[in-house]
């Protein structure tokens, strides 16, 4: 599957079909990432549930030092 | 105490995270200053690059408050979105809303940064935003309902400490919530003296990541912070044009 992350075209196993999913193979999962699915941000607690599919653009975004 | 909307803080010192010369001094300086509350900017991740060393996930995360930034927004609907993807973390509530308009100044868009404010209130954010010292603009972002008023000294990250005293001690007695020195520190005094002007606490970044010592610095900011609250508090002495002698004039021996 076609997923634009982060402006990037990657190719994702066609098995991942949520937000969890997705993080899980990135090996995110112990880190704070906020989702941005075409444009609309999805909550932390909505990860597991928020499906995702062919050509959807996502940024991965994170906290990081800043004043 | 500092009391933002419904939440107390200890420290009245906010420190910034951005730009240390290397982790273990970013991490060691948040420590030594006793700050509640930090302050950090939303970025994209390097998903092919997860290891660079992260404060957020090296901090016991329930002794601080997060306080992320809308920099790198140039207009209302980008810091908006912005704080948003910063609230989805479910780790804070709270939103510092910048908007630069100027690049070279990086002073604040004013007519952006209250069209976002008015924004994130409707949304149930604790909105801090960070302004010019205006002391009108600062008027009319308290009367939209912001939490906090977040002047700068000078602009940020040069260290010129407060160019205007007289619009910060107006902005501070007018409002009736916590006004908070933001941006342009360079030294513990310029911390002291805001804090003596009467703000209710001082944001300050470069001011410690830059020092030679940054450790060190976060350190003297604490004091400095507390020092000039307990100035305020005491209530300086009035300025007089002439001399006034501190030891009694009766019963002197030379005469």
């Amino acid at each position: 599957m076609k997923l634009i992350i982060n402006g990037e075209t990657v190719d994702v196993p066609d098995k991942i079909s949520v937000v969890e999913e997705l993080l899980h193979h990135y090996e995110l999962m112990d880190r704070v990432v906020m989702v941005e699915l075409n444009k609309e941000v999805i909550d932390h607690e909505d990860h597991k549930t928020q499906a995702i599919g062919e050509n959807d653009s996502i940024q991965l975004v994170q906290f990081v030092g800043g004043g | 105490m500092l009391k933002i909307a419904d939440k107390t803080f200890g420290s009245r010192l906010l420190l910034g995270t951005g730009k240390y010369p290397d982790f273990e001094s970013q991490k060691k300086a948040v420590e030594v200053s006793e700050a509640d509350i930090l302050t950090f900017s939303v970025r994209k991740m390097d998903i092919f690059d997860k290891n660079q060393p992260n404060l957020l996930q090296e901090l016991e995360r329930s002794d601080y408050s997060l306080l992320p930034n809308t920099a790198g927004a140039s207009t209302a609907e980008e810091a908006v979105q912005t704080a948003r993807l910063a609230k989805a973390s479910g780790l804070c509530d709270m939103v510092k809303v910048e908007i630069i308009g100027c690049s070279k100044t990086l002073l604040p868009d004013p007519v952006e940064t209250l069209l976002a404010c008015e924004m994130l209130l409707d949304e149930g954010f604790i909105v801090l935003p960070y302004t010019s010292d205006d002391v009108v603009l600062a008027r009319r972002l308290e009367e939209l309902g912001c939490h906090a008023i977040m002047p700068g000294a000078s602009p940020i990250g040069s260290g010129q400490g407060i160019i205007n005293p007289l619009n910060l001690q107006w902005i501070i007695e007018q409002s009736s919530v916590p006004v908070i020195v933001d941006a342009g520190i360079g030294s513990p005094s310029d911390a002291a003296y805001a804090m003596e002007l009467g703000a209710d606490g001082v944001l300050l970044n470069t001011a410690v990541s830059g020092a030679k010592d940054p450790v060190k610095m976060a350190l003297a900011m604490k004091k400095a912070i507390e020092a000039g609250r307990l100035g305020f508090e005491a209530g300086r002495i009035a300025k007089k044009t002439y001399a006034v002698a501190s030891s009694p004039e009766a019963g002197m021996i030379q005469t």
